[in-house]
């Protein structure tokens, strides 16, 4: 046996074994879309609860007030150029905008849960809607 | 139009472009003898909402606060003001009674109209205590008045499905919350207007304020009254009709066979079109070209107040837009229904006007 050939046989041999180990990364079952689906839209319904929620700012005001389901907040145009701000800026920077604003709140971390929950309510009420980055 | 300062309205006799920089709605009727024209102020959906104590949202309250103050200068002075209803945000008596001392401020004659927001708590108790009776009718200058109760909704909604009143308030407050119901004029009201108008001629200029437009926008916001058809059939006899409504925060407009229908705007926050919201179907009525979309980081802006004349036996809206070009929607003898003055041609139409 070559010394070519034994290295083709033992990669043979060591694709077989990670075959046996039952992962493959391009492979996934109906049930786990199932699973990510209802992972998702448990954060929506979250972000749905904050939407509408008294409690995300001080003076009562929700998002939902001026946002009936999540309308006129565009997410597919971010980020865009804010001409308010002068710069090029992402959907959630707009959120803790309008939570010191009208709600009168404390900005949220811009990693935090419910600023993702928002955004991913936001994203969903706008669902099938083409990406258009930067429009204004 | 826009060149025209506020200054230069409120010092001249009332030409359409000086009109247009208050930021109201003001109606106007004009007729083939001028001397019988008349103006009169549109404040509506002040939505003054109650923080805690003596605190009010800061926001609201500067909108009809400023709404009241530019209605008192206006010349020439209108004959009266209408309030479209939603002076509360969730019904109570601290709120109506701040918005209610608000509005006492103005210095005309107020006649009210009966938002959901007013009523859903004590359904309409404190609010009558204030105002009187949730429909009624009156004549001016050979003008036909009628409010309407258009907010009342299916009994077993408002009696048997919530634990309590202030839930019953909470729940019609979501504008797009799917455990509210359609709004509706109801029937016991219907034949009240049937009565009512069989003693006025058919020639006689009719104005019907409601809350909720007395048309089918769009169900899911309620920008709807579930009985429109109904009540469009009791109207449909008289030549000239208009209905006039606020709840929508934004400017809409329609004509439906010999009705015109005109919303006006709301004085503390601009609500966006239904196309804005992408999984629904709507019908936002083809004639209406819509306000410029809002720019939050001016307050007021797309919110205001309108003047309105009936000098044709229709009405015609200056819509007072405070951080905006004004204006001004009038029917159109030519064409047979309400037209923007300077947009009304696709091609006139601005981006801002486009909404998405």
């Amino acid at each position: 046996m070559s010394r070519l050939s034994m290295i083709a046989a033992l990669v043979v041999v060591l694709a077989g074994l990670v075959a046996g180990i039952d992962v493959r990364a391009d492979e996934f079952t109906k049930a786990d879309l199932e699973r990510w689906q209802k992972e998702y839209m448990s954060v929506v319904e979250k972000g749905r609860a904050l939407w509408t929620s008294p409690e995300l700012g001080t003076n009562g005001v929700a998002c939902a007030q001026c946002h009936p389901n999540a309308a006129n907040t565009h997410p597919e145009t971010y980020p865009k150029f804010q001409k308010q701000l002068g710069r090029v800026i992402a959907l959630r920077e707009m959120i803790n905008w309008c939570i010191r604003q009208p709600l009168e709140g404390e900005p949220l971390k811009l990693d935090d849960p419910k600023m993702i929950a928002i955004e991913a309510y936001v994203a969903y009420e706008r669902r099938g809607v083409a990406m258009a980055p930067g429009k204004h | 139009m826009s060149k025209t300062t506020r200054r230069d309205f409120l010092k001249t006799t009332g030409t359409l472009a000086a009109m247009s920089t208050l930021p109201l709605s003001m109606v106007e009727l004009a007729f083939a003898d001028a001397s019988r024209n008349f103006t009169f102020a549109y404040i509506s959906d002040a939505h003054i909402q109650h923080i805690s104590g003596t605190k009010f949202v800061r926001n609201w309250d500067r909108g009809l606060i400023r709404a009241v103050a530019e209605t008192n200068l206006l010349v020439p002075k209108p004959e009266f003001v209408v309030f479209g209803g939603d002076l509360a945000q969730l019904g109570t008596k601290e709120e109506l009674d701040h918005g209610a001392e608000l509005l006492s401020k103005l210095n005309y004659k107020m006649y009210c109209v009966m938002g959901e927001h007013d009523y859903y708590l004590d359904l309409g108790e404190y609010w009558s205590k204030l105002y009187g009776p949730q429909h009624y009718s009156w004549d001016h200058r050979g003008v036909h008045f009628v409010v309407l109760n258009s907010i009342l909704t299916y009994d077993d909604w408002t009696f048997n499905r919530w634990p309590s009143a202030a839930q019953r308030m909470l729940e019609m407050a979501g504008l797009d919350n799917p455990n509210g119901s359609p709004f509706m004029v109801g029937e016991k009201q219907r034949e009240w207007l049937k009565a009512d108008l069989a003693k006025v001629q058919k020639d006689t200029p009719i104005v019907v304020f409601s809350h909720s437009p007395l048309q089918k926008i769009y169900k899911g916001w309620n920008f709807w009254t579930e009985d429109a058809d109904e009540v469009q059939a009791i109207l449909e006899p008289y030549d000239r009709v208009n209905v006039v409504y606020g709840h929508v925060h934004q400017i809409q407009y329609n004509q439906i066979a010999n009705i015109s229908f005109n919303s006006v705007m709301a004085t503390a926050w601009p609500w966006p079109y239904p196309q804005s919201y992408a999984q629904a179907e709507h019908a936002l009525p083809k004639l209406t070209i819509p306000m410029n979309r809002a720019d939050p980081f001016h307050e007021r802006d797309a919110t205001g107040w309108q003047f309105i004349d009936v000098n044709t036996g229709r009405v015609a809206l200056r819509y007072n837009l405070y951080n905006n070009t004004s204006r001004t929607v009038a029917f159109n003898p030519k064409t047979g229904r309400p037209e923007d003055s300077l947009f009304q041609d696709p091609a006139r139409m601005i981006d801002p006007q486009v909404h998405y």
